[in-house]
């Protein structure tokens, strides 16, 4: 089963009048249980497509179901709640609250889908072991360095189990052994047979993760090519 | 979520204490000034609320006010009482009289006669003496705060400005050219125009008054058990042509007159409105940056599945904190301020209601505050969040 369909999606954005056309007619499918990337040069419409899938942009033109459904036919409020229950977000900046916790921030995905706080800090805890930062648990993002605050946003990524994980640029803001070492974490933790991991990034050090990836130039998918093709 | 928004607030102490400092002062000058203002207004009726026994005020047709005093005929206390449902009528005599003090200077007093046989309207309170000591030779009860300040003996010196000796029972005082012997101090409420209140009988603060032709200005009336004092002094107005009102009215009519022909309101009036409106910008501005500084955060949550709703909640969960901190601190302050200035010359009078007012306020700039951050949180786009 796939976990992202897109078919013929066309999205345009408006700046004084001005239609720039971000996506072209995209047609990308993205199989459970693999990892994805998405590559391509700035302006390309990574970004645009990415928020696409994971229901945070509205697409104009085309088709596109994630996890099975049709995120055009969902209003805000299911599209809201379809994103907490489904999906888990890993950002280039991380996006970690400064004035909570590492444990903190990861429990917030639990607290919004209304789980109770000890047992989402519990959760958070046991998280927090899993991508090795059972130390640092009561440590604020500040006092973290790069690599360690984006293993908390992967793990806040994971904590309410979700079925499409989406990073955008993972490994940007990190050294290539840090990034290795994210990367590690992503692909032993994220990916298994009834979840995807969709990766948009420019960093080539980590394409051997990649199960495939996705080539886009102006804003249409150009290829799309096994890893071990490359 | 709420616990997550409070943390996100309280952890960024700067702006936190930035907002509540703005709420505090709001807080502060609202109830502050208006605790002053009400202060004051009481002051102007503190002599009425200090004559409790009679439920008709007499006055001339024309009075508009306790202090605007126009005598009465003495024949119109002989007409009151013969109308029927007058169970008493007692002449009042008030007015401005020149106390001259030991060190020889002279300060304007409020002179008031009580009936000579009755003397009812007189103080309820008396910190030493009896009131029926007024019927000794010459005698007189002055309050308290005249007795240790404006009427008190002084040490001698060559200015003049020695040390006050508060006045005692048995110490005389000059009032016009007659001299009266003080034999008692009395509890009074301090009044608007902040003199020295002087109370004697009718008779004698007749003797004291400076010569005028009527001098009666106030007659007292008590309505009989069963009749209705509003009818009673609709009663003695027919009858009379005076203007004849129960306590509340002529209470609230000097109320009127305050408010009216003073500057008293709008003084206050503008201090409050200042309060508010530096309150707000104070903590709209801080808290409205606070919302734009972690509108990257919101944005986070709401693209992890945060629904409007929520961020809703956490923004007024936010903005309640700060004012119920500002609220309780500024409250805390004006009461600090009640309990400091007890007994001094500073009006302050801190009901309950002010409370509620001070609270409305309050709850308006936490919404004219929030309203602005709730708006950039709700139109946010959670796209944003990739946006590096």
């Amino acid at each position: 089963m796939a976990a992202v369909v897109c078919k013929g999606l066309i999205k345009s954005y408006f700046n004084g009048g001005i239609e720039t056309r971000a996506l072209r007619g995209i047609d990308l499918e993205v199989p459970l249980g693999e990892l994805t990337m998405l590559v391509g040069p700035s302006g390309c419409g990574k970004t645009t497509l990415i928020s696409i899938i994971a229901g945070i942009l509205r697409y104009d033109v085309g088709e596109c179901a994630v996890l099975g459904r049709d995120l055009r036919t969902m209003d805000d409020r299911a599209t809201t709640k379809f994103r907490g229950s489904n999906i888990g977000f890993v950002f280039q900046a991380y996006n970690l609250i400064p004035t909570l916790t590492a444990r903190e921030n990861v429990a917030v995905p639990l607290l919004i889908l209304g789980a109770d706080r000890k047992v989402a800090l519990e959760k958070a805890d046991t998280m927090l072991s899993s991508v090795g930062l059972e130390k640092e648990r009561n440590r604020k993002p500040r006092d973290l360095s790069g690599g360690q605050q984006q293993r908390v946003a992967i793990a806040r990524s994971l904590i309410h189990e979700p079925k499409l994980i989406v990073c955008d640029e993972p490994t940007s803001a990190l050294d290539h052994q840090t990034g290795e070492r994210v990367m590690e974490i992503l692909r032993e933790r994220a990916v298994r047979p009834d979840r995807s991991l969709i990766i948009v990034t420019h960093d080539s050090r980590i394409f051997s993760f990649a199960d495939k990836i996705a080539t886009m130039d102006d804003g249409a998918v150009i290829s799309v090519s096994e890893n071990r093709k490359l | 979520m709420l616990w997550v928004a409070l943390k996100m607030l309280i952890e960024e102490r700067g702006k936190y204490f930035g907002m509540i400092a703005g709420v505090f002062f709001a807080a502060l000058i609202i109830t502050q000034q208006l605790s002053i203002f009400v202060g004051i207004i009481s002051r102007t009726i503190s002599f009425l609320e200090d004559t409790s026994l009679p439920d008709i005020w007499v006055v001339d047709q024309k009075a508009q006010y306790i202090e605007d005093i126009k005598p009465l005929k003495d024949t119109s206390l002989l007409q009151v009482k013969g109308i029927d449902g007058v169970d008493w009528a007692v002449p009042m005599y008030k007015g401005n009289i020149k106390a001259r003090l030991s060190s020889g200077t002279f300060q304007t007093c409020n002179l008031v006669g009580l009936d000579d046989v009755t003397l009812i309207g007189g103080p309820g309170r008396m910190a030493q003496g009896k009131l029926s000591d007024l019927r000794r030779a010459d005698g007189i009860i002055v309050d308290e705060n005249a007795a240790r300040n404006k009427l008190a003996k002084r040490t001698p010196s060559a200015a003049g400005d020695g040390t006050p000796i508060p006045l005692q029972i048995g110490d005389t005082v000059e009032l016009n050219d007659n001299r009266a012997v003080v034999v008692g101090i009395a509890r009074t409420t301090r009044a608007f125009q902040s003199q020295p209140m002087i109370y004697t009988t009718y008779s004698r603060a007749t003797t004291f008054a400076p010569r005028e032709r009527k001098l009666l200005s106030f007659i007292l009336v008590k309505a009989q058990p069963g009749v209705s004092p509003a009818e009673l002094a609709k009663r003695i107005t027919e009858r009379t042509g005076l203007k004849a009102l129960g306590k509340e009215e002529f209470k609230w009519m000097t109320v009127q007159y305050y408010l009216k022909n003073t500057g008293i309101p709008i003084n206050f009036g503008i201090a409050v409105v200042l309060g508010l409106i530096i309150g707000t910008a104070i903590a709209g501005q801080t808290f409205y940056s606070f919302t734009a500084d972690n509108l990257r955060y919101f944005g986070t949550l709401k693209a992890m599945g945060a629904s409007n709703g929520t961020l809703l909640k956490m923004v007024m969960a936010q903005a309640s904190l700060v004012g119920v901190m500002g609220y309780g601190l500024g409250v805390g302050m004006a009461s600090l301020t009640s309990v400091i200035s007890k007994n001094s010359e500073l009006a302050f009078r801190f009901p309950w209601q002010l409370l509620a007012i001070s609270a409305g306020a309050v709850i308006f700039i936490c919404i004219i505050s929030a309203l602005f951050s709730i708006r950039k949180v709700l139109t946010l786009e959670p796209a944003i969040v990739f946006k590096g």
